[in-house]
């Protein structure tokens, strides 16, 4: 995990998890086998609706609904929730009240709140505001980043170096995100050796974990296999997430491939909030409730409690005035 | 017994926290006979094309029978391969197919391409054969309760009015394909045991179906249900003359498909722009659109021999003459209105 402090590394670690969830068995570290392909007896799933989602809805959601969204978020039993973004409100206005947000909630033991830090002054303001686990966001694609970040990969290597050095001085773990991993809205098809170079790059500048992004949702079973074959020669599967989107139908089948890769810890969206900018009117980030469906079908533990988990995509769905795209909720009648 | 182990632990962890129980057998099952368990996906996989029966049948308003053969034949010019066209069900069951005959005769019959149509009894069947049917498909359930409610019988009668069916098809060199719906979870009786689906498929079999086509009616299957019941079911059925018909209810379809693609299953039913909603669920999905499973088999290097452009025409067509929107989300991510 490069120079990230042992302290800091065990707390991230898998046996902290199950120490902090007294109630997971040991035996659930284990892997599970079902006709012959293996799976994770345990997925983390890690929440973005907060941030990942409300970012890309266009209506300004107010900021108690903001914390209401995340407090009930943490009443489900979902170990890791990503509260807010400290990028700057001139670009984002939808996380203007960064701060508001991350005082306003109520932390749940045993639930992390990472928050977005584009660059030192996010990260320094991040933690004034109380953050204790930030994230920085690289793309595999130059074009992306130019046009996503305004400038080149290399340049915001250098930015998350010296967030991750400083937050590694500060005992706060980082998790790295590698966007446009199986395609660019730009640039198309996207090498898997590129994805490999930047997610080492972030791994082992200090980044506990690599979120692996389909940003635009293209891609499938054969590229999200042939991708995660590169990654892993150069991160070790368990310091691996995917974050795939549903744009194309494919989110399901790709965390399945991911899942018999070795892949455990999974990304999602309370409601499937969060649409695709590049593809208008169509989905984006994948329902955490048709995930949890999925995984609960299979006999792996997630934590997570899918009833209330569809309560709360009924609570935001109302108050933000749109339909589900939890098909899970839409066939349980909620939400439509 | 570290497998026994888990069993219990499982069981006790999953009633605490009230999650369904997934059979953990698998482990001692992979190399039973008649599975194929981790092995490489099939290099080619048969759509069959359920829109214009199971689809528009599901759908409320009556279409036009011009609509309905120009949208078979826009389906035929894409290079689908089966084509279900009708259903010689009594027109006041399924007013959708009345106008059965028409269309069977008046769709432009590519060379290679198959249209079965489904024919409940021998009635059906004769009136099937007489307006050009070459292939005709029967229907049964692994549910009692949903045998008796949707045919009105039970699944050992149903099957015994299928024999004569299936003895004058035989008669007349006309294949027949055979439908087990409800194979995962029937909207009466709940959870369906795999053998119960194995029981029937093995008996459609035996009566002589060339292939039968296992249907997650409500949805609900996912690849740990899914997977259980293939294993079941290919323990009395060779696996190639197996097909997984999903529906797209909870959003599991393409994850199922994935996983019986991965089982050796290379057959797989999908409607066109997702036609056909889910009656046991209002406002939900039901069938898997066309377009996505075409792209996802299409990702995964497998030939359909199906052109992706040319299918989505014709789920265009179909919802702009509908007025409904598409259930593919390829579909809306491709439009850029």
């Amino acid at each position: 995990m490069g120079n990230v402090p042992t302290t800091v590394k065990h707390c991230l670690s898998y046996e902290q998890l199950v120490q902090d969830y007294p109630w997971l068995k040991r035996w659930l570290l284990e892997e599970k086998t079902i006709t012959g392909h293996k799976y994770p007896e345990f997925v983390k799933i890690v929440e973005v609706g907060p941030r990942d989602g409300l970012q890309n809805e266009k209506e300004i959601v107010p900021t108690g609904v903001k914390i209401q969204l995340i407090d009930m978020l943490s009443g489900t039993g979902l170990p890791v929730i990503e509260a807010t973004s400290f990028v700057s409100s001139k670009w984002v206005p939808q996380m203007a009240d960064h701060t508001d947000v991350l005082k306003g909630i109520k932390r749940a033991p045993h639930v992390r709140y990472p928050v977005l830090t584009p660059n030192m002054q996010g990260f320094q303001d991040a933690v004034a505001a109380g953050a204790t686990e930030v994230a920085v966001f690289g793309s595999a694609s130059e074009t992306f980043s130019k046009k996503n970040i305004n400038c080149s990969i290399d340049e915001s290597m250098l930015r998350f170096k010296e967030v991750i050095n400083t937050a590694r001085e500060q005992q706060i773990p980082v998790r790295g995100y590698v966007s446009c991993a199986l395609g660019c809205p730009h640039e198309g098809h996207i090498e898997p050796s590129k994805v490999a170079e930047v997610a080492k790059r972030l791994y082992e500048m200090g980044c506990y974990e690599i979120s692996l992004g389909d940003t635009i949702g293209v891609g499938t079973p054969g590229s999200m296999s042939k991708m995660l074959q590169s990654v892993m020669k150069e991160v070790p599967a368990d310091a691996l997430a995917v974050h795939c989107h549903d744009t194309y139908g494919q989110a399901l089948p790709n965390i399945i491939t991911a899942l018999q890769m070795g892949v455990c810890v999974v990304d999602s969206a309370v409601a499937g909030l969060g649409g695709c900018p590049y593809a208008q009117g169509s989905s984006g980030n994948v329902s955490t409730e048709d995930v949890l469906y999925m995984l609960h079908g299979m006999g792996i533990e997630t934590g997570v409690d899918l009833a209330k988990v569809i309560e709360v995509g009924d609570f935001i769905c109302s108050a933000i005035h749109r339909k589900t795209n939890s098909k899970v909720a839409q066939a349980r009648g909620r939400a439509l | 017994m570290a497998a026994v182990m888990r069993l219990v632990n499982r069981s006790t962890l999953c009633s605490a926290m009230g999650q369904q129980y997934v059979a953990f057998s698998s482990a001692a099952k992979v190399n039973a006979a008649g599975v194929r368990a981790g092995h490489a996906l099939p290099e080619k996989v048969k759509i069959v094309e359920v829109g214009p029966r199971d689809g528009l049948q599901n759908e409320k308003t009556i279409v036009p029978t011009e609509t309905k053969i120009h949208l078979i034949d826009m389906l035929s010019a894409s290079g689908l391969g089966v084509i279900e066209a009708t259903s010689f069900v009594s027109p006041k069951w399924v007013p959708q197919m009345a106008d059965q005959v028409e269309v069977m005769k008046g769709i432009c019959r590519k060379p290679g391409v198959s249209y079965p149509v489904l024919t409940p009894n021998l009635k059906g069947f004769q009136a099937a054969v007489k307006a050009g049917a070459s292939e005709v498909a029967i229907f049964g359930a692994a549910s009692e309760l949903f045998s008796k409610k949707n045919i009105n019988c039970s699944v050992d009668e149903s099957l015994q009015r299928f024999d004569e069916v299936m003895k004058a098809a035989k008669e007349a060199g006309v294949p027949v394909r055979g439908y087990v719906s409800c194979v995962v979870g029937c909207p009466y009786e709940g959870k369906v045991a795999p053998e119960k689906v194995a029981h029937v498929a093995k008996r459609m079999y035996a009566m002589g179906c060339y292939e039968i086509s296992l249907g997650d009616t409500i949805g609900v299957g996912t690849p740990g249900s899914m997977s259980d019941m293939l294993e079941a079911v290919s323990r009395e059925v060779p696996v190639n003359a197996l097909a997984v018909h999903c529906h797209d209810t909870y959003g599991q379809a393409l994850a199922n498909i994935l996983v019986a693609l991965q089982m050796g299953i290379s057959v797989v039913d999908s409607s066109v722009a997702g036609l056909g909603g889910c009656p046991y669920a209002q406002g939900a999905s039901g069938n898997v659109a066309t377009e996505d499973v075409v792209y996802m088999l299409h990702g995964l290097g497998i030939q359909t021999g199906v052109d992706l452009s040319k299918l989505m025409d014709a789920g265009a067509f179909i919802c702009r003459t509908l007025n409904r929107k598409t259930s593919s989300k390829v579909a809306q991510a491709t439009c850029k209105l």
